[in-house]
């Protein structure tokens, strides 16, 4: 983790810490994700917990270091988030039910057995990249400010 | 009637809210930054710890509910909480926050690798 500004503070123990603990937020937000249909939790805490995991990373190590890990545009994820909302929701127009209206059934997964999927978790997980991406964009600009 | 596991319900929240007093007291009573990040660190710790197993206690006997969320949070609290005492501890060694007068030892402070070694004020 050398980077090009001078760092004098010998940080293995946050470091390391960060490098599980990370693990650790994500698998909750993941969680959180799934269980919002039937338990709290959600597309939007899923997201911000998303974004704290990563928030993480950019306190333990710098903002170089994450982009190294996760080489993605924030503001390009805002708006594929938006986009999958958008299409989710007009989706029911083309079975001539109205806007937004959405659907679910049962399927036999090969790895999940009988599972419940909704279009609604689509939505959600428009939800989910526009909370991610819109938080790591107003944080990495703030920081990025001279 | 009470169970077995009313005991230990009871036992874990009354040994969890203990500590947590004992950790208020300690940040109230102790001289310096030091001595009380040893106390906030430390007890608050095995205090949250204490009353997250007598949550999962509590519903696994009365509801029949194991939540792995709550062994994660324990899980968690013991990993992070020390790692909080630790850095804010040494922010504070690093700006030169003063050790109480009866500190005896100050090895960091013949490192000449220390970060902005300034002369440390011990007041006598």
């Amino acid at each position: 983790m050398k980077s090009p500004m001078k760092k004098h503070t010998n940080d293995v123990i946050l470091e390391s810490s960060t490098t599980f603990i990370t693990f650790i937020i994500f698998l909750f937000a993941v969680y959180l994700f799934f269980a919002g249909h039937y338990t709290p939790g959600g597309g939007f805490i899923g997201g911000l917990v998303t974004a704290s995991a990563l928030v993480l990373v950019l306190l333990a190590f710098d903002i170089q270091t994450l982009r190294q890990i996760l080489p993605v545009d924030y503001k390009q994820m805002t708006a594929i988030g938006m986009l999958i909302s958008v299409l989710t929701a007009s989706g029911a127009l083309l079975f001539n039910v109205p806007f937004f209206t959405h659907a679910h059934d049962y399927f036999n997964l090969p790895l999940f057995g009988k599972t419940s999927l909704h279009t609604a978790m689509l939505f959600d997980l428009g939800v989910y990249l526009v909370v991610v991406g819109v938080t790591m964009t107003i944080i990495q600009t703030i920081g990025e400010s001279d | 009637m009470i169970a077995i596991s009313d005991i230990f319900v009871a036992a874990f929240a009354l040994i969890g809210t203990f500590f947590s007093l004992v950790t208020a007291l300690g940040l109230i009573r102790l001289p310096d930054l030091y001595t009380r990040a040893h106390a906030a660190s430390k007890s608050a710790t095995l205090g949250v710890m204490s009353i997250l197993i007598s949550v999962i206690i509590y519903f696994v006997a009365e509801d029949g509910f194991f939540s792995s969320r709550v062994l994660l949070g324990i899980f968690f609290v013991l990993i992070t909480a020390p790692i909080g005492g630790h850095l804010i501890a040494r922010a504070a060694y690093y700006s030169d926050v003063p050790l109480w007068k009866g500190s005896v030892q100050d090895d960091l402070a013949k490192n000449p690798e220390h970060v902005n070694p300034k002369k440390r004020s011990t007041r006598k």
